[in-house]
């Protein structure tokens, strides 16, 4: 009960402190939407090209999108040394965690969503009959990507090169949910419309195995 | 408030030793606080006040040797050094004011110290923050985002929020830092207060003023040792201005 209490209260807090300053989400939803007017503008794909390319670009724009999100996620609570007040109040660390990533997976949510349209637009793909499906793989794939996330944005923000620690940790560990999500969003995008259980299986298994050991091994990340 | 079990904690640093790499921020300290001791630190920058004040904490888990409370000791899991990991989550209250302010500049003076009350399970969280705003003499700014403050007043909330527990173990490092002489004489005031309570104070300073004037214990660390500790007034003096250092 307590880490679900203590979860409340930090996610209210993360939620408030974006929507006040609006920092990651206006960042991210112009990083994407720039992507998808390049790559329509300089490619003009027909609906079947898009539906061959799309599924990968929209998933390539949505991770660096999130690895843009993910990096000031502990790097904010350096500034104040904030990470240790949260430490010295919370009965459980994974409540710091469970919130960041709750937080990250709406935030990264919200701007798929808001950009999802953007991307039915500039190439012609038709996403309303396949949009319940839709919703469900971004959910999975942002919370594939917002686990193990929030758990390197702890290591990086200690580290030295910070910048560069994030990604250079993240994307190989991402590769194999991102080959799930686009193999599913592919199927879900294509011609005959059709959801890849197989796929989605990797994805809620990535899931479970990422948010068990960030349960398991948690605390220690964030120890200075 | 204070805490039934807690009221009178004290704290022994046993063989203390912490390690960055190749260098030692403390070596093998062995110190037995009392309950209710006012103790403070003194020492050059980069002497492991601060370290110490971490490890008391259970912010910092050390490279060897082990820390205990009194009726409540850290668990037995070790480090790769073989030093006692304690519990980061205290049995008896805990209030800690570091360098940093550990409070959000994007929420208000109030959100901060609600934020924290909730977290620490703080039974009528809103009254207490109002209250503990108003004793810091905030009230008045308490919608008032962290970041619109000056140094003196972010002190202040970090002050208030280290009280939010009513701590039955005080961990200041240079508290007084950026308060004005109005700020200094309310802190003097209140850690007055929390010192006739019964209640532990473990303090870093910087030479002689009000507020190590409260202490009834000096310790002065060089280079990761203790290298005095006095209960003496005058040897406190020379303790906490480095004269003979």
């Amino acid at each position: 009960m307590e880490l679900l209490s203590n979860t409340a209260v930090l996610l209210g807090k993360e939620l408030r402190t974006e929507f006040r300053s609006r920092e990651l989400l206006t960042t991210t939803v112009v990083f994407v939407l720039l992507i998808f007017m390049l790559f329509s503008i300089t490619f003009h794909p027909t609906t079947s090209e898009s539906q061959q390319f799309g599924p990968g670009l929209l998933w390539v724009a949505f991770l660096f999108a999130a690895s843009l999100m993910l990096q000031p996620c502990f790097l904010r609570e350096q500034t104040n040394d904030t990470l240790s007040a949260l430490r010295l109040s919370v009965g459980d660390p994974f409540a710091i965690f469970f919130a960041k990533l709750t937080a990250n997976t709406f935030f990264l949510l919200l701007m798929e969503l808001l950009m999802l349209p953007f991307f039915a637009g500039f190439f012609n793909v038709h996403i309303l009959s396949v949009l319940p499906q839709l919703f469900l793989v971004l959910f999975l794939g942002s919370l594939g990507i917002a686990i193990p996330g929030t758990a390197f944005s702890a290591i990086s923000a200690q580290a030295r090169m910070r910048e560069l620690m994030l990604p250079l940790l993240l994307l190989p560990v991402l590769t194999p949910i991102l080959i799930a999500t686009t193999d599913v969003t592919a199927g879900l995008l294509g011609a005959e419309p059709s959801l890849n259980f197989a796929g989605l299986g990797i994805m809620i298994g990535f899931d479970v195995v990422f948010l068990t050991a960030l349960w398991l091994f948690g605390e220690y990340l964030l120890e200075e | 408030m204070t805490w039934q079990g807690f009221s009178s904690t004290g704290i022994r640093f046993e063989n203390i030793e912490k390690r960055y790499g190749s260098l030692y921020a403390l070596r093998r300290v062995t110190l037995e606080i009392g309950a209710g001791e006012c103790v403070a630190f003194a020492g050059r920058n980069g002497s492991g006040k601060t370290t110490l004040l971490r490890i008391a904490a259970r912010l910092v888990r050390p490279s060897a040797g082990s820390i205990s409370f009194s009726g409540s000791t850290g668990n037995d899991r070790r480090d790769d050094g073989g030093g006692v990991n304690p519990p980061l989550q205290a049995d008896a209250p805990m209030g800690f004011v570091a360098h940093a302010t550990m409070v959000y500049d994007e929420l208000t003076a109030e959100e901060n110290l609600l934020l924290f009350a909730k977290l620490q399970g703080i039974a009528e969280p809103a009254a207490r923050a109002a209250s503990l705003l108003d004793e810091v003499g905030l009230l008045d700014r308490r919608n008032s985002l962290v970041r619109t403050f000056s140094r003196g007043m972010r002190q202040r909330v970090a002050i208030a929020r280290a009280l939010l527990n009513e701590p039955c173990v005080l961990l200041l490092d240079e508290p007084a830092t950026g308060l004005d002489p109005e700020g200094i004489n309310w802190l003097e005031k209140t850690l007055r207060h929390t010192r006739e309570a019964g209640r532990t104070i473990l303090m870093s300073v910087h030479g002689e003023s009000e507020i190590s004037a409260l202490a009834t214990r000096a310790v002065r660390l060089d280079a990761g040792s203790v290298v005095a500790d006095t209960r003496a007034g005058a040897n406190m003096h020379s303790i906490l201005t480095f004269a003979g250092a």
